[in-house]
């Protein structure tokens, strides 16, 4: 952050979110959508753990960056390309706890895949997700497609697209910031850096200490921001949102992120991490930061952060129970959408 | 109506689909300025420009995916990768994606992408500008891969595949870019993708074959009548979905079979039309069903007398209708 805003926090720290053109209900909304994603991540290992689940992947210690950075868009215009830590960045764009949960229990009315895919495979084209898969990488080109024709289209649309470190080792992200770099395209590329692929730590990923350097190579600015500091993983956001939309081409955003849980249900990540390390990234948990920001800021009293935790319970039990009591997708339907159907509307 | 080549039907085709449909655009190396290393594009740039018709980084895997984006977003791209043998940095575009969008997404999400491939053996082109590449890719459903044989087909086909909305992998033999003739309509219609067409009728046996490799067997089988041996000819024309149909009537009525394919014979397209016929038609065989394919090595070599050991010719396909029709 610069000096100006170091200046402005020493001065008055209530301010710092309204210099940023954030109201108070933005960040108290952007504190409940943080809450709401890391409520649900939790009742979904819950749930997995209790056998109602099969597998969880999910983001804990991403969110503040996710919701930070999904803020600007436009939740109905805007295109996002998600990967499987983007629990906080699909609720925000307009998934509920309820659809992801239709996911992790694999129902038929899933509206990622209709119970098609492991669970963490969003995709919603009524809030323009594209459907995810496993392989790492694959959608950064996407991404790149979906802002091309954007822009032919002249749709006014920005494209986001997220991603983990390890996926930057990938040729397809490679060529997807060098195409987008060339056409100048309206797309956020968005890195969560929490300095692991599974197991494999940062230092053996990449030769370079921040993945932001590397957008001097496709001649487009590259950002970091600390993903503990929700409020300057926004303004970082922001600036790249604005330039998109002027046409101004897109941004690289590498947010370093802590990954607060192991990579997935099928992973032990004290196997592979010291104590210390784990103790460490709990003290950069985005949820804890920036409810002390709002505290500080007199927007977070106590009995307002039991009034929106009380809200996200009912929320998430809700959801649980609505997903719980839907049908199972059935088996006869398994043949279907090999292609499209003859005379049903085109996808 | 007019006699064109091939590779003209297939430029006529990229600017009827252009003109009909502004969402149409064309992706690729050197499909701009040069046209494409075959010329396929020639002219598209002059009457769309730079933003429809789209000279791309040398970077196959993206091409797909790219194109992928695209059409998930309101166009329709036609992807040309410049040899099929250069296509494999995209498998996984579009074997994980673009061929599984739809069903993983239970229906929300298609990729009406046509990536085209030349492909195929030709004169002095070797390991690596000559690889038949459709089994690797018919075996995946969610695609659909063609291979036409005619100037006629592959206009119409190709404009039925940009209109299809589903990914189609669109392979044309490079050997009939300026050696087939044919004529062709000089407006828009198209050839449906799916059925297959008997090209020669016959009585005797039954040869399958797709692409260049139909021009060669026509050949053969044209021989083969004036020793008595009366060849039915089947154009498969689309690889995946299979015409079943067409291939088990004619087997039906001729008792005997033989695929050509010029892909090295292990696994390649006619093991899957040989195995159809063996559990389908098994009570109206009075021979084993044949496979002519490439030998098994791992590409075509250079060499000219190298070339044409590994090459199906006229007189291979003629010597395997023979041994097929004395069994």
């Amino acid at each position: 952050m610069g000096a100006m805003s170091a200046k402005t926090k020493a001065k008055t720290q209530e301010s710092e979110h309204a210099a940023l053109g954030l109201t108070d209900d933005d960040v108290l909304e952007m504190y409940y959508y943080i809450a709401l994603a890391r409520a649900l991540d939790d009742r979904m290992w819950v749930l997995q753990r209790a056998g109602k689940a099969m597998f969880v992947i999910s983001g804990p210690g991403h969110e503040g960056c996710q919701v930070a950075a999904m803020w600007p868009m436009d939740k109905k215009k805007d295109w996002f390309v998600p990967f499987y830590r983007s629990v906080a960045a699909c609720l925000v764009k307009g998934m509920s706890p309820a659809d992801l949960l239709l996911g992790l229990f694999a129902r038929a009315n899933d509206p990622s895949s209709g119970g098609r895919q492991m669970p963490g495979h969003y995709g919603h084209p009524g809030v323009k997700i594209l459907s995810t898969s496993s392989p790492v990488g694959t959608q950064y080109p996407h991404a790149a497609g979906i802002a091309y024709a954007s822009t032919l289209r002249k749709t006014g649309e920005v494209t986001m697209v997220a991603i983990g470190e390890g996926g930057t080792s990938q040729g397809d992200w490679h060529e997807a910031l060098n195409f987008a770099g060339v056409y100048k395209l309206p797309c956020l590329f968005i890195v969560e850096n929490n300095e692991y692929a599974i197991s494999v730590p940062l230092r053996k990923q990449m030769a370079v200490g921040s993945v932001a350097v590397r957008g001097a190579g496709y001649g487009m600015p590259g950002v970091s921001a600390d993903g503990s500091d929700v409020l300057e993983c926004y303004r970082v956001a922001k600036e790249a949102y604005d330039r998109a939309r002027r046409g101004d081409g897109p941004t690289l955003i590498e947010f370093r992120v802590p990954r607060l849980g192991s990579h997935s249900s099928d992973d032990q990540q004290e196997r592979y991490r010291p104590k210390e390390e784990l103790e460490r990234v709990r003290q950069r948990d985005p949820l804890k930061t920036f409810g002390a920001y709002l505290q500080r800021a007199g927007l977070l009293t106590d009995a307002r952060k039991q009034e929106i935790a009380d809200r996200i319970k009912r929320e998430i039990d809700q959801a649980t129970d609505v997903a719980d009591a839907s049908p199972e997708p059935d088996p006869t339907t398994g043949a279907r959408y090999v292609f499209a159907e003859r005379g049903a509307a085109d996808a | 109506m007019p006699e064109v080549r091939y590779i003209d039907a297939i430029n006529q085709a990229h600017h009827l689909a252009m003109e009909h449909d502004d969402s149409v655009i064309v992706m690729g190396e050197d499909v701009g300025a040069k046209g494409g290393v075959f010329g396929a594009t020639m002219g598209l740039l002059e009457k769309f420009g730079e933003w429809r018709v789209i000279d791309t980084p040398l970077a196959e895997s993206s091409i797909a995916g790219v194109a992928i984006g695209m059409s998930v977003n309101g166009l329709r791209p036609i992807a040309e990768f410049q040899f099929a043998d250069f296509i494999h940095p995209a498998f996984n575009q579009i074997v994980s994606e673009a061929a599984r969008m739809r069903y993983r997404s239970n229906n929300a999400f298609g990729c009406p992408v046509v990536f085209r491939a030349p492909y195929g053996g030709s004169h002095g082109t070797a390991l690596y500008h000559s690889q038949s590449i459709e089994a690797f890719y018919a075996h995946v459903p969610g695609l659909k891969v063609v291979a036409p044989s005619t100037p006629y087909d592959a206009k119409g086909m190709l404009l039925a595949a940009v209109q299809d909305p589903d990914p189609v992998l669109f392979l044309e033999h490079k050997r009939m870019y300026r050696l087939v003739r044919g004529e062709v309509p000089g407006g828009e219609y198209t050839v449906p993708i799916g059925p297959a067409v008997v090209r020669r009728e016959g009585t005797d046996l039954s040869v399958f074959a797709y692409g260049w490799m139909l021009h060669e067997t026509l050949q053969a089988a044209e021989t083969a009548s004036k020793e008595g041996i009366n060849a039915e000819v089947v154009d498969l024309r689309t690889l995946a979905p299979l015409d079943k149909d067409t291939i088990l009537k004619s087997v039906a009525k001729t008792n005997r079979a033989l695929i050509v394919y010029e892909d090295n014979r292990f696994l390649g397209y006619g093991a899957e039309v040989a195995a159809l016929i063996a559990e389908e038609a098994f009570e109206s065989l009075d021979a084993p069903v044949l496979r002519l394919g490439g030998p098994d090595v791992p590409g075509v070599p250079f060499a000219k007398k190298l070339e044409e050991w590994f090459s199906i010719s006229q007189e291979k396909i003629l010597a395997a209708i023979r041994k097929l029709a004395a069994y």
